[in-house]
């Protein structure tokens, strides 16, 4: 086992980890078109949990914050829009997809300008106060995540709603004899531009040097002349919105929430940064696509399992590396 | 008047107090060495300088600006670098990353690149690459173009010679004659050698507070005072 | 810092005296079944929150696994307690197995995130306790599922049965108290919590407390002086781990009922952080305080709020606030705000404020 994971290591690094358990498990399905359906349903799912863990990697690769009120945003992000959505049904239902696209967008969009004011504040009144203290900060947003859960019940009550889907993406293409939902391509492909977009940001730009910088060694960085912490806010707030939008395309995948789904998503999230690696973008990418093939392939051969199987994933892999799989170099 | 002044230092980390009292002045222009044993205090005084610990009470005046409640960002910005002993290096940027961070507008000056390029050639060979691929040397290099890649007044470096070859010590020691003609360093060293080689004024810190300060020259002549000071056996 | 006993601390403990009192006469004093079930919810949790104390006051990790072992604990002995009949060895050996898988589960856990970063700690106990969640759920043929499991435990604990008997059979009445079958389960529920916040008491007093103490202040230094941070930490991790797994499993004999509610819901969890930073963390008084403090508040304050939001329902805004359904909403702003001004919690502001002048 060992001499087949450095051998794994040094022909392509473990960015070829989806693809071998993509390949394994073609194997053990046996079926191609279910494979190709599960397949996409685990890419489509991957994106939208890279969405939401990527904001809380990089807040804490930047300011050593740890904020376990992240996943409120995540399912504010998914209520605004699903209540968005609900405001435009007849947008959705509409044979325009011009119409279609628009509601969509405007509830996105809703979702991300929730996402940027309640980084803000968070930010702000919740975590400035305890920057350097692990203990208190840890305490404080969990304190913020029971009260966030209070208000999304007490504003959108305890029953599942449901989120109607735009028509456009309503249904699924056949290919042969593999139908694909359309909504979990345009996840898929929504996910991946922004990534993209995150990934020129990153690499590309000044600020994107400075956060990457300010990930290895944040004081260099203000001995360099640079506010750090203007630059978390930024950060934080752009965390917050990605995390709103994974929330808000989520909604919309699953088209019936119930206010649990923050907690859940919360597990799931922190498995991911924890296997990608803390700080690191494209860590959080790997580790979110591994965590959404595994779940979809698990679901279907051993559905028992299914819960479990983040968990036994993220035990392998710390095994392996303690440091997840692609961590930001410190 | 002194370009930078300490008046009566004391630095707590944490529950612990490294400095206790530390007054000194660091004139314009050369090298200002600042010796003394591990463990002394001479880490933690460049640190309050440039207000990574936040020294109280006493005060840090540069140009008569006080420093003291100053925020790190807004001190750099005065035109004082800071080179850290472990060198500070974003090893996942490659040195071109590295050098364009320490700009002030994000592009080079032609002529500062050119120097640096003169200064340390390994730079413009491996300007490409990841800077934790550097070596050691390399990376010390790297760390000292990104202090004078803009015009400073002062530059803070702590112990630049510590694991380095002697070869690279020398070139080391070149760059810096040439920087100080127009920039005042403030050198931390436990290399004597190499501080007296630089050195124009000195100061020994002992256990947080400024034992011996005076010229380099009459510090040298003085074995006695190196004996008691350093425990150096010349 | 002091070792001087100052007045805020005598207060604390004085304080605690009191409940400890309160508690030991409790069936004679407050006599109705409500009372004595918050009695005993009361020993069960302090014994719980003061284990927690042990990790996140005197060692500074956070762990959110904490209900995780109070359920195997729970379900350990309710299981036997079902399977094996109402028996004391049933009692023995699933208290025992219960614990055991506690401490398997600490050392994994420990040994596999103490290492790494403190901050991994908090997420990987996160993710360990849903999956014991789930895992309840799923294994249904076990554990009752969401239903939970119904059991009887032996016969002493019977609600019939008569300690003592009067000369015409009936059960005998001491001071106007039935001696019958809850008030040994009573006393078993109070006299194993006893024991066990004893024995952390006396924990945090040995030199081992002294090194835990020592790791939190400043773990570089504990390490550079030689201290196996990592080793101390497992170690307490198992104990606090082994002990919660021993209140779990007390508190299902008292309850005769186990399921996800009672023993592994994550509400227990918030409850546990609750207490713990109210009463005060690193202060073991504090978990005392704490316990006492919120479970009476969740037995009574509540309805109180009830019937203050029925009663005002007049009047605008005044019962949204006070909806019982709102309850959580302000203990999480209680908690926040705690955590920013009172970090030290009731036990230990009271102490501190005095040590100072």
């Amino acid at each position: 086992m060992e001499r087949l994971l450095t051998a794994i290591d040094r022909t392509g690094g473990v960015n070829l980890l989806p693809l071998a358990v993509a390949f394994v498990a073609f194997f053990l399905i046996g079926v191609p078109s279910s494979w190709v359906t599960l397949t996409v349903a685990g890419l489509a799912m991957g994106m939208m949990i890279f969405l939401m863990a990527s904001g809380l990697s990089l807040v804490f690769g930047l300011m050593d914050v740890l904020n376990f009120g992240h996943s409120a945003f995540v399912s504010f992000g998914a209520f605004v829009a699903a209540s968005v959505l609900g405001w435009l049904a007849g947008w959705l239902g509409s044979e325009s997809v011009a119409l279609n696209a628009a509601a969509i967008f405007l509830a996105f969009l809703a979702a991300i300008a929730f996402g940027l004011a309640a980084g803000w504040f968070f930010e702000a009144v919740i975590i400035r106060p305890v920057y350097h203290d692990h203990l208190r900060q840890i305490l404080i947003t969990m304190g913020a995540l029971i009260v966030a859960e209070q208000m999304i019940l007490a504003i959108w009550g305890g029953t599942p709603i449901n989120v109607p889907r735009p028509n456009f993406l309503e249904g699924s293409v056949l290919m042969g004899d593999v139908a694909i939902e359309k909504y979990r391509v345009f996840a898929f492909l929504l996910g991946l531009v922004v990534y993209l977009a995150l990934k020129f940001t990153l690499n590309r730009t000044r600020i994107g040097l400075l956060i990457r910088a300010g990930v290895e060694n944040r004081e260099m960085v203000e001995a360099l002349g640079f506010r750090i912490d203007r630059l978390f806010i930024a950060v934080f707030m752009v965390g917050s919105a990605l995390a709103a939008l994974g929330g808000a395309m989520w909604a919309g995948y699953e088209t019936l929430i119930t206010p649990a789904l923050g907690a859940e998503m919360m597990i799931v999230v922190f498995i991911v940064v924890i296997i990608g690696g803390l700080g690191s973008i494209e860590g959080t990418l790997l580790g979110a696509i591994m965590v959404g093939l595994v779940a979809n392939y698990v679901g279907f051969l051993a559905p028992k399992l299914a819960l479990a199987s983040n968990m036994i994933l993220m035990m392998v892999i710390l095994l392996w590396r303690p440091n997840g799989l692609r961590p930001a170099v410190k | 008047m002194s370009l930078l002044s300490l008046k009566s230092m004391q630095t707590s980390i944490g529950q612990y107090a490294v400095l206790h009292d530390v007054s000194l002045e660091v004139p314009e222009g050369g090298v200002f060495v600042l010796l003394g044993r591990n463990g002394a205090g001479k880490t933690t005084t460049l640190r309050s300088i440039m207000g990574l610990w936040e020294p109280s009470p006493g005060s840090v005046r540069f140009r008569g600006t006080d420093l003291t409640e100053m925020h790190t960002a807004d001190i750099a910005r005065l035109g004082i670098a800071f080179v850290p002993e472990d060198m500070g290096i974003f090893g996942g940027l490659t040195v071109e990353e590295n050098l364009i961070l320490a700009t002030a507008n994000g592009s080079f000056d032609k002529a500062a690149l050119e120097r640096i390029w003169r200064l340390f050639p390994a730079l413009e060979t491996f300007w490409t690459k990841a800077a934790w691929s550097l070596s050691g040397g390399q990376k010390q290099m790297l760390a000292v173009a990104r202090a004078i890649i803009e015009p400073r007044e002062l530059i803070l470096i702590d112990e630049p010679t510590k694991g380095l070859a002697p070869s690279i010590i020398d070139a080391m020691a070149d760059a810096f004659r040439e920087i100080s003609a127009n920039t005042t360093i403030l050198l931390v060293e436990q290399n004597f050698e190499f501080a007296r080689s630089l050195g124009r004024d000195m100061a020994v810190i002992d256990d947080g507070r400024i034992a011996h300060a005076g010229s380099m020259a009459d510090f040298t002549a003085n074995t006695d005072l190196q004996e008691s000071l350093l425990s150096l056996s010349a | 810092m002091t070792q001087q006993i100052n007045r805020g601390e005598r207060f604390v403990k004085l304080v605690v005296l009191l409940i400890a009192a309160l508690l030991l006469f409790a069936p004679f004093l407050f006599q109705d079944i409500r009372s004595l079930e918050v009695a005993a919810r009361i020993c069960v949790f302090i014994v719980l929150v003061a284990s927690y104390d042990l990790l996140i006051g005197y060692t500074g990790i956070v762990s959110f696994a904490h209900t995780m072992f109070f359920g195997f604990g729970a379900y350990g002995a309710a299981i036997a307690l079902k399977q094996m009949g109402p028996g004391w060895d049933a009692v023995i050996l699933g208290t025992l197995a219960g614990a055991l898988v506690s401490l398997v589960m600490a050392v994994a856990i420990g040994l596999l995130s103490l290492r790494v970063k403190a901050i991994f700690f908090a997420m990987i106990t996160l993710a360990a306790a849903s999956v014991a969640m789930v895992l309840a759920s799923q294994l249904s043929q076990f554990t009752g599922g969401e239903d939970g499991i119904t059991y009887k435990t032996p016969e002493i604990f019977k609600t019939a049965t008569k300690l003592a008997v009067t000369e015409e059979g009936k059960v005998a009445r001491l001071f106007g108290v039935k001696l019958n079958g809850k008030l040994a389960a009573y006393y078993f529920v109070f006299a194993t919590s006893l024991v066990l916040f004893l024995f952390m008491i006396r924990l945090v007093a040995s030199p081992i407390g002294t090194v835990l103490k020592a790791i939190r202040e400043n773990e570089a230094r504990a390490e550079a002086i030689g201290y196996r941070v990592v080793a101390y930490r497992t170690f307490i991790f198992c104990v606090a781990a082994v002990i919660a797994s021993l209140a779990g499993s007390v508190y299902s004999i008292w309850l005769k009922y186990t399921g996800p509610e009672t023993a592994l819901s994550f509400t227990i969890m918030i409850d546990i952080l609750l207490m713990v930073v109210i009463g005060g963390m690193g202060t073991m008084y504090g978990a005392v305080i704490g316990a006492v403090l919120l479970v009476l508040a969740q037995y009574y304050l509540r309805d109180l709020m009830g019937s203050a939001a029925e009663a005002l329902s007049e009047i605008p805004l005044l019962p949204f606030i006070l909806e019982p359904d709102r309850w959580l909403f302000w203990l999480g702003i209680i908690f926040i705000l705690l955590v920013y001004f009172f970090p030290r919690g009731i036990a230990g502001t009271l102490s501190e404020k005095d040590a100072k002048t």
